[in-house]
């Protein structure tokens, strides 16, 4: 019986059996075709969770090891020697760099170059057989206290280890010698000084991509990027044009992170704010750019956030935000070099919490710039000049 | 089109010569050429999915041609995309200006992007223009779709082109607003712009200068509206009385007779072979108090009879 048939008998309409089920499940089938249809989202139900446990679950150290440390010798003797192995052997120190003065010793650790430096004196064999109790300075950059914490706390053992190593020094009083740490930066390891400077690279992150993440997929969709094809405007127009408004919300945003975080956290700019506004502007310039690229590449507004998404995910956990960058894998740091967020945090620590000079920054600066142009170029070649 | 290939180049707004374009390995516009003349209202007709918004893309630059070439107000349609951008305006057959912009915010945009001067002034003059006075801080997505239209005509035309690609302008637009539109559409050729114009409308169709007709990618006919009539070699009678459906159901499919189309009150009954067709009407022709006229096929009837045999031809 059609339908029409039955209304015009005016018998009512009758709900078919299990009807609830037979909508709900003609409801699903639709969806699982559109999920079949849209690669991306596909793609991305697989890749998500598997990428990222694996990438985190092998990544992420929090009692890192084989930190780069620099030392600066100022004696060559069997006991230095000794003293050197017995901190290496503890597998927390990686000896990366020798320097040979003070001013290149506090040059690296500024620059977050090393965590670590040792100093053995000039005359320290000598004091310990005299039994004087020279002191062995290790500084660490404490800015992190999860990086430094464990590897301070092997300190006392380092002493007897050597010692046992070195007999022949005769009858040692207990302790001959003492090794003094010096955590710098962060004396009182509060977690927050670290944290506070690293949320605004976070919270940067996510705004400034989603932001643009949006722009482009957002045109095709509403059907106004038609329009705006036929008219004369060219790719890099376009993009400076969305990404510039968002230049100034990210800024707004950073002013508005770092006043809290001086506010009502107490954490200090020790550094230039010149310094950190320009900066924080090149890092929300790249992230607008990475966004940007993302908007020219997918389909539709759900993939533009996924993609976000799997950008982001990484962005926390690889850049040095939560887990110390030292201690993750070597394969794990070099895919932490491609985020912003690694240079970005590395700037923001040095100039609040160490002061950190323009010079002490090259490195991270250019990594951001190198960053922002390459996004940029991809963003400028991929965006579709035509309908094709 | 004899009169149209003797004009100098400089009289010729339009020149394409096989135009093919394919989606996914299906060809939607196959061998186009076509011409059209400066200060002209090119009208260009076709069923839906038959490649006008398609053929209306390509020379705009919006989509590169797979095969052939042309000039579009004398620069290369593949080469020199940019400069025709600058010298032609294209009304989308979707509202495709910013819904959530103000009318004066949506043409201000426009005037900016072709870099007028005076980007306020330009805009206020145009809405002025389109009379859409009073209305200049309405979001664009709450206006009706007649106030819609008139937006897009006047945000295509503000920055003072020189061609007009308008695609479906009228769809879902009442009578009223759509013959104001056609004489806006006159009085913009008038002052020497050409217009190319795609619609669905006979109506419309008659009121341009020259027509073309295409489906499914093919180029059918072209000409002036009488041209393309006389050019069908297609015999029509009219027919008015009783029962013309039962008339229409008997004659449908017999020899001779291609197309039976109810218009109104009469019946147009017509065929390409006029003895046929004759032979065919004959035992009709003094029955029941039917009036037999032999008529001139309306341009519908040339459109339908060309889609009905290319269909044959093409599918």
């Amino acid at each position: 019986m059609s339908v029409t048939d039955a209304a015009s008998q005016n018998r009512g309409v009758t709900e078919p059996a299990f009807g609830f089920w037979r909508r709900s499940f003609a409801m699903l089938v639709k969806e699982f075709i559109q999920l079949r249809r849209d690669r991306v989202s596909f793609a991305m139900i697989v890749m998500i969770p598997v990428m990222q446990l694996l990438l985190f679950g092998y990544a992420i150290n929090t009692t890192p090891r084989h930190l780069p440390t620099a030392v600066l010798i100022q004696e060559d003797s069997d006991l230095a020697r000794s003293v050197l192995k017995a901190l290496e052997n503890t597998k927390y120190f990686r000896f990366t760099r020798e320097v040979h003065s003070v001013a290149e010793f506090d040059d690296l650790l500024q620059s977050g170059k090393v965590l670590f430096g040792v100093e053995i004196p000039r005359g320290f064999e000598r004091a310990v057989r005299r039994g004087d109790r020279p002191a062995l300075l290790v500084a660490a950059d404490a800015t992190d206290p999860v990086a430094a914490g464990s590897a301070l706390g092997t300190l006392g053992a380092v002493v007897q280890t050597a010692l046992a190593h070195d007999l022949h020094i005769g009858d040692p009083p207990a302790m001959p010698f003492e090794i003094r740490a010096h955590a710098r930066y962060n004396p009182a390891a509060e977690s927050r000084l670290n944290i506070v400077p690293g949320l605004v690279g976070t919270i940067l992150t996510m705004t400034m991509l989603i932001f643009t993440a949006l722009s482009v997929t957002r045109e095709i969709e509403r059907g106004t990027m038609e329009s705006l094809l036929s008219m004369p405007i060219r790719p890099v127009e376009v993009m400076f044009g969305k990404i510039i408004p968002y230049v100034i919300v990210g800024f707004i945003q950073a002013s508005l992170i770092v006043g809290i975080g001086t506010l009502l956290f107490g954490v200090p700019i020790l550094g230039s704010v010149a310094l950190l506004a320009a900066l924080t502007t090149l890092f929300i310039t790249t992230n607008l750019s990475i966004g940007y690229t993302f908007s020219t590449i997918v389909q539709n507004q759900l993939q533009a956030m996924q993609m976000s998404m799997m950008f982001f995910l990484p962005s926390i956990l690889l850049s040095g935000f939560m887990f110390p960058f030292a201690g993750m894998p070597v394969w794990a740091q070099y895919l932490g070099e491609g985020l912003p967020l690694t240079h970005y945090i590395r700037i923001v620590r040095a100039i609040m919490l160490k002061g950190a000079a323009p010079s002490n920054l090259q490195y991270d600066t250019i990594a951001l710039i190198v960053l922002m142009l390459v996004a940029m170029t991809i963003a400028v070649t991929r965006f579709r000049r035509t309908l094709d | 089109m004899s009169s149209v290939s003797t004009t100098s180049a400089a009289d010729i707004a339009i020149k394409v010569d096989g135009l093919s374009k394919s989606f996914g390995g299906r060809e939607v516009v196959h061998d186009l050429s076509m011409q059209v003349k400066r200060g002209s209202i090119y009208g260009f007709l076709g069923p839906n999915g038959s490649g006008k918004t398609t053929t209306i893309r390509m020379l705009c630059g919006l989509l590169t041609p797979d095969a052939g070439e042309g000039t579009c107000l004398g620069y290369d349609i593949r080469r020199d995309a940019d400069k025709i951008k600058r010298l032609v305006g294209y009304m989308t057959q979707r509202f495709s200006l910013y819904q959530d912009l103000s009318v004066r915010e949506n043409l201000e945009f426009v005037a900016r992007l072709y870099g007028m001067r005076d980007a306020r002034g330009a805009a206020r003059d145009m809405i002025r223009r389109i009379g859409l006075s009073g209305r200049e801080e309405q979001l664009a997505g709450e206006l009706s779709g007649g106030w819609k239209q008139r937006l897009a005509l006047g945000a295509c035309t503000l920055p003072n082109p020189q061609l007009l690609l308008l695609d479906e302008p009228t769809a879902g637009v009442d009578p009223k607003a759509r013959r104001d539109f056609w004489n806006e559409i006159h009085a913009l050729a008038a002052e020497g712009l050409t217009v190319l114009v795609s619609t669905h409308y006979m109506d419309e169709a008659e009121r341009c200068h020259e027509i073309a007709y295409i489906a499914y990618g093919h180029l059918l006919a072209h000409g002036t509206v009488d041209e393309v009539i006389a050019k069908s070699a297609l015999s029509t009678y009219t027919v008015s009385g009783d029962d013309l459906n039962g008339l229409a159901a008997e004659l449908a499919g017999k020899p001779g007779i291609d197309m039976v189309a109810p218009f109104g009150t009469s019946l147009h009954v017509s065929g390409r072979d006029k003895s046929a067709l004759e032979t065919t009407i004959a035992p009709y022709r003094d029955k029941r108090g039917w009036r037999w006229e032999d008529s001139e096929p309306s341009l519908e009837d040339v459109f339908i009879d060309l889609m009905n045999r290319s269909k044959d031809n093409f599918q």
